[in-house]
């Protein structure tokens, strides 16, 4: 199914998570990347200092919607697949790739850009490459 | 103070994250069916943020510190190996299968949808395996 192009909305909430992005660099001294907030405060290697830090974080992402619903048009629940078994399939797969090469779009795909990290640019090409082989194959080959 | 601003900037990154459309499994999908139903968007929302960033990170780091803590906790390694990646590349397959990273994907559990309860779930298992190994 077709989705609408929305250049201004895009520009504009990536703009704020760049934002974000450098607040938190400025106030904690962080990089805003999630995997990484949620991944250091899993066992079995516990970052104890990292514990409040993501765990305030990630209350702010999920207070998000909820504030948008408040003050502007409630947005409609987002077309998730419904099958079960691949969305188990993506989320195992997502976690585990961000968590062993240690980024995901935001630590790799933003802050690593923003600083002109090597490995950053590198890791951003190989899952952006990855991803459009993924849904080529999906949506070419196997015609879901 | 510390926390407060904190707490903002994870409600800013949200917010964001639904504005620009990453929230949006079938918009990343369209993004990187590239030969298909493409959608550009989403290389806005990363040039919208990148934007933002790099002169922000700039100026940041010129400070002697932040704010709140003694110092800046930056990533120092600058090799490339194998894990870097092979993770990227087994974290772009779930993207590309899914549609949704983690930051999306933890903002969108407020969605109260039973399919991304899935797939967070399955997403921490998978990080609990990458720290094993």
């Amino acid at each position: 199914m077709e989705t609408e192009f929305t250049p201004i909305t895009s520009l504009a909430g990536g703009a704020l998570i760049g934002l974000s992005a450098v607040m938190l660099m400025a106030s904690h001294g962080k990089i805003a990347g999630i995997s990484g907030i949620v991944s250091r405060i899993l066992p079995p290697s516990i970052q104890k200092e990292s514990i409040p830090f993501g765990i305030i974080f990630i209350l702010g992402l999920l207070l998000a919607v909820p504030i948008w619903n408040l003050f502007f048009v409630e947005i409609e629940r987002q077309a998730v697949s419904d099958n079960y078994f691949i969305l188990g399939i993506a989320g195992l797969l997502v976690g585990f790739g961000s968590s062993h090469g240690n980024g995901c779009t935001s630590g790799h795909g933003v802050c690593g850009l923003s600083r002109g990290s090597t490995r950053s640019i590198i890791a951003t090409v190989t899952f952006m490459f990855t991803g459009f082989l993924t849904v080529y194959i999906l949506r070419n080959t196997l015609g879901l | 103070m510390k926390y407060i601003t904190l707490l903002f900037s994870g409600i800013i990154f949200g917010i964001g994250l639904v504005l620009s459309g990453m929230t949006n499994p079938l918009k990343v999908q369209n993004f990187l069916d590239l030969f298909g139903l493409w959608d550009p968007s989403l290389a806005f929302v990363m040039g919208g943020a990148i934007f933002v960033a790099l002169p922000g990170f700039w100026l940041v780091q010129k400070q002697k510190k932040p704010f709140f803590s003694k110092e800046f906790d930056l990533p120092k390694r600058k090799d490339l190996d194998f894990r870097l990646i092979f993770g990227a590349g087994v974290f772009g397959i779930g993207w590309g299968i899914g549609g949704l990273c983690p930051g999306p994907a933890l903002t969108s559990l407020t969605f109260f949808d039973i399919g991304i309860y899935i797939f967070v779930i399955s997403m921490i298992m998978g990080m609990l395996i990458a720290k094993k190994i």
